[in-house]
C-alpha cells in the first residue's frame, strides 16, 4: 500500500482559559495519532465531549492544535502560512452536525453553494452556477432550490445542501461531523446512503464522526474509538464489531440495543459518568469506569499497540482478557 | 390502489413551493413592519415632512433669510402662514430650512457613527484577544464619560456650524453601536456557517462583509432610526445652548433658542411653538418607525 493520504501524529489540543474566562485547562485531545489511506472511510466514535469535533476541526485546521503534526499528501498543514493554506482548503471540506446552524439564514441556496468557488476565485459567474447546480443534482435536490432560502427546507434537505456545499470545491477529503445525529431516524438512512454513494463515486477520503457505533459500522472501513481525548482502540470495522479488544469498546457495543436475548445477557453497562477533561484520571483515562481495571492501570498511560494479527490496535494493559 | 402524495419530509425531491418567488429574511421583516400600525403612522408623518423639507424652495415663495420689514413679529397670516420673526423673516421658510439642516445633521452624524461603530465592533470581534481587549477598554472609557459634559467640551473645541455639529454628535454616539456589533459578531464567529466559510478559505473582508454585515443589518437599521431621532434632539439641544448651528442659519434647535427671551416666549408664541411641535412630532414618529423595525427584525418573530 502507498503512503497514507492523511497522517495525524501526536495531535494534542488544550483549551487554555482566556484573559476573559477563568477555569482550568481543558485537555480535549492528548497525543492522538492515526492514518487514513486514500479512498478510505475512517469512523471516529466516542461519547459526547470525548473530542471528536476537536479532532475533525483540527485536521482541517479550523482549530489550531496545541501540538502535533497533520500531513495531507505529505504536506504538514499545521505549518502552512495563510496563502498556501487557502489553496489547501479546496481539497478538504467539513460537513456539519446541525443542518439549521450550518446554513446562513441570509443567503440563498445559490449563494451558499457558490460561496466557496467565490472565495477561491474559481470560474466565471456562469460556471459557478453550473457547478452549484451539479452539486444540487448530486445530492438529489431539484435545481429550483437554487434561488430559495434555507428556512424553506426540512432538516434532511438542509443536510443535503450542507453536503452539496462541501462538494462544490471538489475536495479529496471530507470530515463529516455527526452528519445524521440531528435528523429524524427515517431520514438518517437516506443521508448515510447518499454519503456512501458519493464517497464511492467521487473516490472521497472521509473521516466520519459519530457517537453511534451502529451508524459507523455500515459506512466505515476502519473505526477509531475515542475516550476523553485519547484513542482507546483502532480496528477494521468488521474486526472491531466481531472481536472488540478494549473494555471500553466492549461496553459501547453491548450498549447497542439488541433483540438477541443471548447478547442481552452479557450486557455490561458503564458505571459512573465520563470524567471531566479538565481533570482526567492518571494512567489509563478509562480506569474510573473500567470493569476490569487493575491497580496498575493508574500508574501508566497504556500505549496504543497492536495485539492481534487482524489489524487491531488497543490502548489497554490487559492482554489476558481478550 | 391508492396514490399518495409524496411526503415532503421524506422525499428530498419535493421542494416547498412558497409562491412564485421566495422571500429573504429582510423582505419578511419589511412585511411585518408594514403590518405594524404605529410604524405606518410614523411613516405617514415622516414622509410628508421629508418631502416638504427637501422640496420647499420649489413651492414656498419666501426664502429663510429674506427680510420683510413690513412683517416684524407678525402672527400667522395669509401671506406668512406661520407668522414672521423679530427681523421680519418668514417662520414657515425658516422652519422648512431648519428641518433640512436638522435632518441633514442627524442623517450625516448617524451615517458616520454607523461606519465607525461597525468597523470598531468588527475589528474588536475579529481582531483577536489583544486588539479586542484594548479597543473595548477604549470604548468603555468613551461610554463612561458623562455625555452632556463630553458634548459641551467637544462642541466648544469643534466650534459651531454644520460640519462641527455632525462631528460632535457622531463622536458621541458610535460606542453604543460598536458594542452591539461586537457582541453580535463574537457570537456569529462561532456559528457553523461562518466556520464553513473559513473552511473554504474565507479571509477577513469576506467574513465581515458577506456574513458580518448582513447579519448585523437589523442592529444597524434599528440603531439608525432611533439614533436619528436622538441626533435631532442632540442638535436641538446644542443649538439651543448656542453651540450647534449658529444663526443666521436656521435649525429647529436655534429657532427654539428664541424662546429664551421672555418677550418671544409670551408674546410671539408662533416663533417657537411651530418648531417645537414639528420637532416633537418628527422625533415621535421616527421612534414609532424605529420600534416597528425592531419588532420586525426580532429574530423570534421569524419562528411563527
Ligand atoms: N472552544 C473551546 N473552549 C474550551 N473547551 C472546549 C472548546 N471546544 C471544545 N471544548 C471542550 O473540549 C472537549 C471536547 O469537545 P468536542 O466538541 O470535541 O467533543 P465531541 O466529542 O465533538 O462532543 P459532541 O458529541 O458533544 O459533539 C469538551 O470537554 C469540550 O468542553
Ligand atoms: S488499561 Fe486498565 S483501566 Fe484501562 S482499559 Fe485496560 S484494563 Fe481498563
Ligand atoms: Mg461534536
Amino acid at each position: 500500500m502507498d503512503a497514507p493520504f492523511l497522517t495525524v501524529r501526536n495531535l494534542t489540543k488544550h483549551f487554555a482559559p482566556t484573559a476573559f474566562s477563568r477555569g482550568p485547562v481543558v485537555r480535549a485531545l492528548d497525543d492522538i495519532s492515526f492514518d487514513i489511506a486514500r479512498g478510505q472511510v475512517v469512523g471516529l466514535v466516542g461519547e459526547s465531549g470525548s473530542g471528536k469535533t476537536t479532532i475533525g476541526r483540527s485536521v482541517l485546521r479550523l482549530i489550531e492544535p496545541t501540538s502535533g503534526e497533520i500531513r495531507f499528501d505529505g504536506v504538514d498543514i499545521t505549518k502552512l502560512s495563510a496563502g498556501p493554506l487557502v489553496r489547501q482548503r479546496r481539497k478538504m471540506q467539513y460537513i456539519f452536525q446541525d443542518p439549521f446552524a450550518s446554513l446562513s439564514p441570509r443567503m440563498t441556496i445559490g449563494q451558499i453553494l457558490t460561496e466557496g468557488l467565490d472565495i477561491q476565485g474559481i470560474g466565471s459567474r456562469r460556471e459557478r452556477r453550473a457547478k452549484a447546480e451539479r452539486a444540487l443534482a448530486a445530492v438529489e435536490l431539484p435545481v429550483d432550490a437554487y434561488d430559495r432560502y434555507a428556512h424553506e427546507f426540512s432538516g434532511g434537505q438542509r443536510q443535503r445542501i450542507g453536503i452539496a456545499r462541501a462538494l462544490t470545491l471538489e475536495p479529496e477529503f471530507i470530515v463529516a461531523d455527526e452528519p445524521v445525529s440531528a435528523l429524524d431516524v427515517s431520514i438518517q438512512a437516506q443521508i448515510i446512503n447518499l454519503l456512501r454513494d458519493l464517497q464511492v463515486r467521487l473516490g472521497l477520503t472521509m473521516l466520519f464522526i459519530s457517537h453511534d457505533l451502529a451508524v459507523v459500522e455500515y459506512i466505515c472501513d476502519t473505526v477509531i474509538v475515542l475516550y476523553l481525548g485519547r484513542i482507546m482502540e483502532v480496528a477494521p470495522a468488521a474486526a472491531l464489531y466481531a472481536r472488540p479488544q478494549h473494555p471500553y469498546t466492549r461496553a459501547l457495543l453491548s450498549a447497542i440495543p439488541s433483540l438477541d436475548p443471548l447478547a442481552r445477557q452479557g450486557r455490561q453497562v458503564l458505571k459512573g459518568d465520563i470524567p471531566s477533561p479538565a481533570n482526567p484520571p492518571t494512567g489509563c483515562v478509562f480506569r474510573t469506569r473500567c470493569p476490569v481495571a487493575l491497580d496498575a492501570c493508574a500508574g501508566i498511560v497504556p500505549p496504543l499497540r497492536a495485539t492481534t494479527s487482524d489489524g487491531h490496535l488497543k490502548a489497554c494493559i490487559r492482554d489476558d482478557i481478550a | 390502489m391508492t396514490i399518495t402524495a409524496p411526503d415532503p419530509a421524506i422525499d428530498p425531491t419535493v421542494v416547498p413551493t412558497a409562491g412564485p418567488q421566495t422571500k429573504g429574511p429582510v423582505r419578511r421583516a419589511l412585511d411585518r413592519f408594514f403590518d405594524n400600525r404605529a410604524a405606518r403612522a410614523g411613516l405617514l408623518i415622516v414622509v410628508p415632512i421629508l418631502l416638504a423639507v427637501s422640496t420647499y424652495s420649489l413651492w414656498w415663495p419666501f426664502s429663510p433669510n429674506a427680510i420683510d420689514l413690513r412683517a416684524i413679529n407678525k402672527g400667522p397670516s395669509a401671506i406668512h402662514w406661520l407668522g414672521s420673526d423679530g427681523v421680519g423673516r418668514d417662520v414657515m421658510a425658516r422652519l422648512l430650512q431648519g428641518g433640512r439642516i436638522s435632518l441633514l445633521v442627524a442623517v450625516c452624524s448617524v451615517a458616520i457613527s454607523i461606519v465607525i461603530g461597525f468597523l470598531v465592533g468588527a475589528v474588536a470581534s475579529f481582531g483577536g484577544r489583544l486588539v479586542d481587549g484594548t479597543v473595548m477598554r477604549f470604548v468603555d472609557l468613551a461610554m463612561t464619560l458623562p455625555p452632556v459634559i463630553f458634548l459641551l467640551v467637544l462642541a466648544s473645541i469643534a466650534g459651531t456650524g454644520i460640519a462641527p455639529t455632525i462631528l460632535v454628535i457622531s463622536l458621541l454616539s458610535w460606542p453604543v453601536l460598536s458594542r452591539m456589533v461586537r457582541a453580535r459578531l463574537l457570537e456569529l464567529r462561532e456559528r457553523d456557517f461562518v466556520v464553513a466559510a473559513r473552511g473554504m478559505g474565507a479571509g477577513l473582508p469576506h467574513l465581515l462583509f458577506r456574513h458580518g454585515l448582513p447579519n448585523c443589518i437589523d442592529i444597524l437599521v434599528v440603531y439608525a432610526t432611533l439614533q436619528i431621532a436622538n441626533a435631532i434632539l442632540l442638535e436641538a439641544g446644542l443649538s439651543f445652548l448656542g453651540l450647534g448651528i449658529a444663526p443666521p442659519e436656521a435649525s429647529w434647535g436655534n429657532m427654539l433658542n428664541l424662546a429664551r427671551s421672555t418677550v418671544v416666549l409670551e408674546q410671539y408664541p408662533w416663533q417657537w411653538m411651530f418648531p417645537g411641535a414639528v420637532l416633537v412630532l418628527t422625533v415621535l414618529a421616527i421612534n414609532f418607525i424605529g420600534d416597528g423595525l425592531r419588532d420586525a427584525f426580532d429574530p423570534r418573530s421569524d419562528l411563527n
